[in-house]
């Protein structure tokens, strides 16, 4: 998108997303969701602080976002349910 | 309508007529009555802005940021110790590309404490970016705010401009002033439109994080913008003289240079002094003249390289000292100069609130003239006025 | 599968809508992106928000990215306070009236040098909300002890630990009821539902408020990541960070711990703890005890 100065705007803003930047590539352990195991609290949605549990709608199962999943394991660790399990990565 | 008033009056009353939104003020001899009166004339319903009190010169540069960011109109005073603590921020308004005005009653920095007047605090501000425009009396200074309004607004400038008063010799001493009316103010200046405001409705980040991949560029265009800003002060000087009837020659005010065996290069109130006296001497058939440096950033190469072609002998007359070979006036129009033949010397004086006085102002024409007529400088600086015993002043 | 039953059962018991993109430079577990993702929750797109040096200025990414949805300005360090009230004062200018200015900083960054710019907007009755994200160090330079650090703990600058005193962290929620805000509370990413309401109750209110929110950091506490939320919990349940609010002169806790579990189980999570003997652990809930009764005492004057 900038290739020279003169595509710059004459300000230092910034209003490109962070999104294409996939921090999924820093983890070495990975979530996996038990379905079966899990009861829709939402509480992995909600403790994500990379906003990578994503659920489309109340009453969906979460995913998980491997674009952007750090791999901290937040989720795995307040599931109620122990539905939450982290695996080793295969680097 | 012609009142007498001293140049922090004058500057307040320009902040007035430019429908300033917001000034955010802490108090510093011999800025403060700036405050005073802005303080009064909100308080009476003259002024329709934002007065902020701020606890310190650092948080009222911090808080105009932010103002000048959502697209208000903004104006602080300040001088030696404050402009100094607001160093950061000065560096940080030149990046965030905020076109604040702001007076600045030039004073020697501390310590020891000295509370009077001098160039010291302005000349150390000279990397940050700001424009800087000296100013010869107090009339001087409230059309200078007006322009400067004008030009660091401009799309193609966007970059804070101090407008600089010798500390108590303008900002105490009173004078005539021409006050404009609202509606000629009105005709001269447009309001604040800025390109890239902070707006819920349209949200980006402002001055996040840089890389080295991309600082040197964004301040490629700082360094685009001042030399754009050459043009955008000639240009609103004319649109100021055509509503206004005032002008003052540009980047550098050329005062009896023509056909002149010495001419001294000098900036602010001393330049009055310096014109008093090049008048008596070219009475007496002594060919002298000042050249009155107004824009110091960004520096006026060109002009300074015309007087080159005028004289051989160029004075520069340093109301600071830093150090380096030379005082920092100097050495600027000594490298200006660098391509010609000129004989250049240094005259440090006037610092501290010394009074520059008729009598140092002829020991250093007579002084330019005797290194003119042996076509050489004996010394590369001079202390002019400094007690060394030997009475030459 | 969708039934009333299901959308009965199954819950977000917060506002859905994200301000925070993914894809930010956190580290991984840390707090503070929560912090910020529930203040937007909270607050909605009618924000701005003002950030000086530290984690959270880069966080969102470098340029020409950013990882906010909202107008984000960058600052130099010691002023937030100041620009939010310039931003505050240039709206109100305006006649803007239904945006919400929000200067956020970090512990240093507010205890240390930014308090002078913080007492003189909260002095000003400034009408803005300043929330100061806790890690307790200056984490973005590396890990320095700060006025927020608790004592005991290990930094780069205390590697011995910061001296156990009779007082623990800068009371910053006390000082700044003594310069006049209107509002002021605690807050958890442990407890992000009392964080939404409490960031909603405080919008409400005209004046300066002041919110503290406590942020763990994984790689400056030295602990397993994974463990970040239960250690942020953990810190209300013993009693090591209170959750509670100030309003119209009188303080009421937010979530009140009958019975607080000993700090230790707090400490023994954290590696930053990890040297202290059990005759500092016990200083450290000697320390506590004090803290928090004193705070129940004034609870109880106010008549909660």
């Amino acid at each position: 998108m900038y290739k020279t100065y003169k595509d710059l705007p004459a300000e230092p803003v910034a209003s490109q997303s962070t999104e294409d930047v996939m921090t999924g590539t820093w983890r070495t352990i990975r979530p996996v969701l038990n379905q079966d195991k899990c009861i829709r609290c939402y509480m992995c949605w909600k403790f994500c602080p990379d906003m990578s549990m994503t659920v489309e709608k109340e009453g969906d199962y979460p995913s998980v976002d491997l674009d952007h999943c750090k791999g901290c394991g937040i989720c795995s660790n307040e599931c109620p349910r122990g539905a939450i399990k982290m695996v080793r990565e295969i680097l | 309508m012609i009142e007498m008033m001293n140049a922090n009056h004058a500057a307040a009353h320009a902040a007035r007529l430019a429908r300033v939104d917001v000034a955010a003020v802490y108090p510093i001899t011999p800025q403060t009555t700036i405050s005073e009166k802005l303080a009064d004339m909100v308080e009476k319903g003259e002024m329709d802005a934002k007065f902020m009190l701020m606890e310190s010169e650092h948080s009222a540069m911090s808080a105009l940021i932010g103002a000048s960011y959502v697209g208000a109109r903004t104006f602080t005073a300040t001088s030696s110790q404050g402009l100094a603590l607001m160093h950061e921020m000065l560096m940080w308004a030149v990046g965030a590309r905020r076109p604040i005005v702001m007076p600045v009653t030039a004073r020697a920095i501390g310590g020891p404490w000295n509370i009077w007047g001098e160039h010291q605090d302005v000349i150390t501000e000279r990397d940050t970016g700001w424009l800087q425009i000296f100013c010869e009396n107090n009339q001087e200074v409230l059309d200078t705010v007006l322009m400067a309004y004008r030009v660091a607004e401009d799309p193609e400038v966007m970059l804070p401009i101090m407008v600089i008063e010798d500390g108590f010799i303008l900002s105490h001493t009173v004078d005539n002033v021409d006050i404009p009316t609202q509606e000629q103010v009105d005709r001269f200046l447009p309001p604040f439109k800025p390109e890239y405001p902070v707006d819920v409705d349209r949200p980006m980040r402002h001055g996040g994080l840089m890389m080295p991949d991309w600082w040197t560029e964004f301040r490629y265009l700082i360094y685009q913008s001042q030399e754009v800003a050459r043009g955008k002060l000639l240009e609103a000087e004319k649109a100021f003289e055509e509503i206004f009837g005032r002008s003052y020659g540009g980047m550098m005010e050329y005062y009896k240079c023509e056909d002149a065996d010495a001419i001294l290069v000098v900036a602010g109130s001393a330049a009055g002094t310096a014109k008093e006296v090049a008048d008596r001497y070219r009475e007496e058939g002594k060919k002298v003249g000042v050249a009155r440096l107004r824009v110091f950033r960004p520096f006026p190469s060109e002009e300074v390289r015309r007087l080159g072609e005028m004289a051989r002998t160029i004075g520069v007359f340093d109301r600071s000292y830093t150090f380096g070979d030379g005082g920092a006036m100097f050495n600027e129009v000594r490298s200006a100069l660098q391509p010609m033949d000129s004989i250049i010397k240094d005259y440090v004086s006037g610092l501290g609130g010394r009074d520059v006085t008729v009598k140092y102002m002829e020991w250093i024409f007579d002084d330019l003239l005797r290194i003119a007529a042996e076509g050489k400088v004996d010394r590369t600086v001079e202390w002019v006025g400094l007690k060394d015993g030997t009475e030459r002043w | 599968m969708e039934s009333t039953e299901t959308t009965k059962r199954y819950k977000f018991t917060i506002p859905k809508e994200e301000y925070l993109t993914p894809g930010h430079s956190a580290c991984p577990g840390c707090g503070e992106p929560l912090a910020m993702r529930y203040l937007l929750k909270a607050l909605g797109p009618r924000t701005i928000i003002n950030v000086p040096a530290g984690c959270c200025a880069v966080i969102p990414g470098v340029w020409p990215r950013y990882g906010v949805k909202v107008p984000f300005v960058d600052h130099a360090f010691e002023c937030t306070a100041a620009v939010s009230a310039g931003i505050k004062a240039a709206l109100d200018k305006k006649g803007v009236e239904d945006v919400t200015v929000v200067g956020w900083a970090g512990d240093g960054g507010t205890v240390d040098i930014g308090l002078q710019a913080l007492s003189g907007a909260v002095d000003r009755d400034t009408d803005f909300m300043y929330v100061m994200y806790d890690n307790e160090a200056y984490m973005n330079t590396g890990i320095q002890c700060s006025g927020a650090t608790p004592c005991g703990a290990w930094t780069t600058t205390t590697p011995g630990g910061k001296k156990v005193q009779k007082r623990g962290k800068k009371k910053i929620l006390d000082m700044m009821i003594a310069n006049g805000i209107v509002y002021g509370a605690t807050v958890s990413v442990a407890y992000p539902d009392d964080f939404i309401r409490t960031i909603r109750k405080a919008k409400d209110i005209k004046g300066p408020k002041f919110i503290h929110a406590y942020s763990p950091c994984p790689s400056g506490w030295r602990m397993d990541p994974r463990k970040s939320i239960e250690v942020a919990r953990l810190a209300v349940r013993t009693g090591a960070f209170p959750l509670y609010e100030y309003y119209d002169g009188k303080f009421s806790f937010t979530k009140e711990i009958k019975k607080r579990k000993p700090v230790e189980d707090y400490l023994r999570l954290q590696g930053r703890f990890r040297h202290l003997t059990p005759a500092q652990v016990a200083e450290v809930q000697a320390l506590v005890d004090r803290e928090y009764e004193a705070l129940v005492a004034k609870v109880g004057a106010s008549g909660r």
